[in-house]
């Protein structure tokens, strides 16, 4: 558990983190450092990107997996690490 | 070696079907010349692409327009487990801190932790979105054919289709284009024409963004260049009215139809210092409206051209020009085809109209200062748009030809002081670059089938919007070359304009020379006559003074033919 929280801690000091978000295999957010309202929204958008993502690596190749999906748009970037229970979602600004 | 078979028939017969059947009889037989073969190259076997569909040489194809609505979507948390009920606070605080003690979830986070840990530092350690010679000048561009893009078309969603009249871009984020739509021909109007004017979101061309419901059908509509929220329209009965977008698709307020104009307002422009607006319509007279106070005009202008303020002489206005860099003069362009300038800060009515300008056979459709040089402006009217100088009142400085269809509209590029726009009755528009060439357009465009009657570029100039008889509104956008500003171009077209100005000038001081000729000769003549100034009978001196110099340069010139052909007899004698 301390491990966990010192974990996330290292992540968030980092340069430009905006926040980390912690979803369930079901969409729960179980950990966010954002408001509820954002995280609701971030976790239910990229549960389903991801599922997506992920039907899509496994279908050009039944033996390849998802390990990584980084999301890069205007004003930041959004690094999503998925796990077979958890994911781990977190927004960088890396140009600030 | 000619083949040829002979046969008859009878003329009952003609017509009928063919009816071909076997026979054994040969008429010719040719056989194949082997001497020919020398004139033929076997070909070289080579891979052809084939396909099994239909040729077609040039097909065009159009779907469907789809309607699309924007709607939004109510995310409700879901996933909880049943035991766990999603609102209270409480319950899922306890859920989630259960599963933080789970170890597996402590594994994973873990493991997750460090690959999203390498990507940060990744992110950190060098920008791999980085544009890279952003600062390096754009390439000179070559002579690229210049071209418009056709990027949406609006139509009128009603059944009885009527003409867009005026166009007014948004001020400030041009994603809007307000239309003003109505029916200019006289008493043509079907009953149940509707009067509503649209503004369109230009992203959107399925269904306007906001309906204008006037009394009357509005000829023209502008935007308060201040506050993108107030319209003011001109209407067909000659009210002036006036919205505000926030507050709903009905007028604000109209202005009292005893006071108003008596024909169509044809334009209307906004007074940038004082929020004043005013009109022009085409029974000669032209109002300053307050919009706080809409029942009286704050001011009248009869465009009577003996300046006497007489309504019955007045000329009727169509258009109207006012530069903010010039705030004290506006300029008027008239049915009968003269341009008026008039002063705003004159004294008495009979000051207001300074001078005048004519040379057009029609009614003058558009009348523009070049926002670079206000000193020259546009006028289009008839089958020509004309370039003027202000200080040339004879004519104009610069002219195009007489097109086949006449033009309805025309306007200056807000970008480019040598770039205008026309546009004609044959649906065609026109881009003219006065740089690259005078005597055609540079583009010419033919944007729909029936007539066009307004074009309006929006303030960047990349975008312009013309409308069409039949309600249809497209907008174009242009090529970089016709809007972006070239090196030297204003110093070009400050020459050229200069150019033309002297030239005018020049030709009206000779002109005025030649004038003053004639009538000092004839004043002369009738001096030396010994008459005195009745106009007949020196009418009649000059008839016969006419008379004999015909004469004499017929029988010069048949005396130089008989000359001629006495010529020709002794060559040929020769």
């Amino acid at each position: 558990m301390a491990k966990v929280e010192e974990t996330l801690k290292r992540i968030q000091s980092q340069k430009g983190v905006q926040g980390i978000i912690i979803v369930n295999a079901e969409g729960i957010p179980i950990k966010s450092t954002l408001d509820n309202s954002s995280t609701v929204q971030y976790a239910a958008h990229i549960q389903q990107l991801l599922m997506k993502a992920r039907s899509m690596v496994r279908e050009v190749d039944p033996q390849n997996d998802l390990t990584f999906l980084r999301v890069r748009s205007k004003k930041n970037e959004i690094m999503i690490a998925p796990d077979k229970d958890y994911f781990l979602i977190v927004i960088q600004n890396p140009t600030e | 070696m000619e083949i040829m078979y002979v046969y008859t028939k009878k003329c009952c017969e003609f017509g009928h079907p063919c009816n071909f059947s076997e026979s054994a009889v040969l008429h010719v037989d040719i056989p194949p010349n082997p001497s020919l073969e020398a004139n033929f190259i076997e070909e070289d076997l080579c891979i052809v692409g084939t396909q099994c569909s239909q040729k077609m040489s040039e097909h065009e194809v159009n779907t469907n327009s789809m309607e699309s609505v924007s709607q939004g979507i109510n995310h409700v948390e879901g996933g909880w487990p049943k035991s766990v009920n999603a609102e209270n606070l409480d319950v899922t605080n306890r859920y989630k801190k259960k599963v933080e003690k789970d170890e597996h979830y402590q594994n994973s986070i873990q493991h997750l932790a460090s690959l999203i840990d390498h990507c940060i530092k990744q992110n950190n350690a060098t920008d791999i979105y980085q544009e890279y010679f952003e600062d390096e000048e754009v390439v000179e561009e070559t002579e690229e054919q210049q071209t418009a893009k056709f990027i949406n078309v609006f139509r009128d969603p009603n059944k009885v289709k009527r003409t867009a009249t005026c166009l007014s871009w948004h001020p400030n984020s041009n994603h809007k284009l307000a239309v003003a739509y109505s029916c200019l021909e006289f008493q043509r109007a079907p009953k149940d024409m509707s009067f509503d004017s649209y503004i369109w979101d230009i992203e959107n061309p399925c269904k306007p963004e906001m309906t204008l419901k006037p009394v009357s059908p509005l000829v023209c509509l502008e935007y308060n260049p201040k506050d993108s929220h107030i319209l003011v329209g001109g209407s067909y009965n000659g009210q002036i009215v006036y919205w505000d977008t926030r507050s709903g698709s009905h007028p604000v307020e109209m202005s009292a139809i005893e006071h108003s104009h008596r024909n169509p307002v044809y334009k209307v422009i906004w007074l940038h210092s004082t929020g004043d607006t005013f009109s022009a319509s085409t029974d000669g007279q032209v109002l300053w409206w307050d919009i706080r106070k809409m029942s009286e005009p704050i001011d009248r202008l009869v465009l009577d051209p003996n300046k006497k303020g007489n309504l019955e002489d007045a000329l009727g206005a169509i258009s109207m020009d006012f530069e903010t860099t010039m705030p004290t003069k506006f300029m008027v362009g008239t049915e009968q085809g003269l341009v008026v300038t008039c002063n705003l800060k004159a004294q008495t009515p009979a000051d207001k109209i300074a001078c005048t300008y004519s040379s057009h056979h029609g009614p003058i459709y558009a009348l523009q200062r070049n926002p670079f040089y206000p000193k020259c402006f546009l006028t289009v009217a008839d089958w020509t748009a004309r370039i003027w100088s202000e200080d040339i009142k004879g004519s104009s400085i610069m002219s195009t030809k007489y097109h086949k269809s006449s033009l309805l509209d025309g306007c200056w590029s807000p970008v480019r002081p040598s770039v205008f726009f026309t546009v004609k009755m044959d649906g065609t528009l026109d881009a003219w670059d006065l740089l690259l060439k005078q005597k055609n357009p540079t583009l010419s465009l033919k944007v729909c089938y029936e007539a066009l009657y307004s074009i309006r570029v929006q303030d960047k100039g990349r975008f312009l919007g013309c409308g069409s008889r039949l309600g249809t509104v497209t907008m174009l956008e242009m090529t970089p070359g016709l809007c972006t500003l070239q090196r030297n171009e204003k110093g070009l077209v400050s020459e050229l304009f200069e150019r033309e100005t002297k030239r005018g000038k020049i030709l009206e001081s000779k002109q005025r020379e030649m004038f003053l000729k004639e009538r000092s000769l004839s004043e002369q003549s009738k001096e030396v006559g010994g008459k005195l100034g009745d106009e007949e009978e020196s009418e009649e001196e000059l008839l016969a003074l006419a008379e004999r110099e015909f004469f004499e340069i017929v029988e010069s010139c048949k005396g130089k033919d008989e000359e001629n052909k006495r010529e020709k007899v002794e060559d040929r004698g020769c």
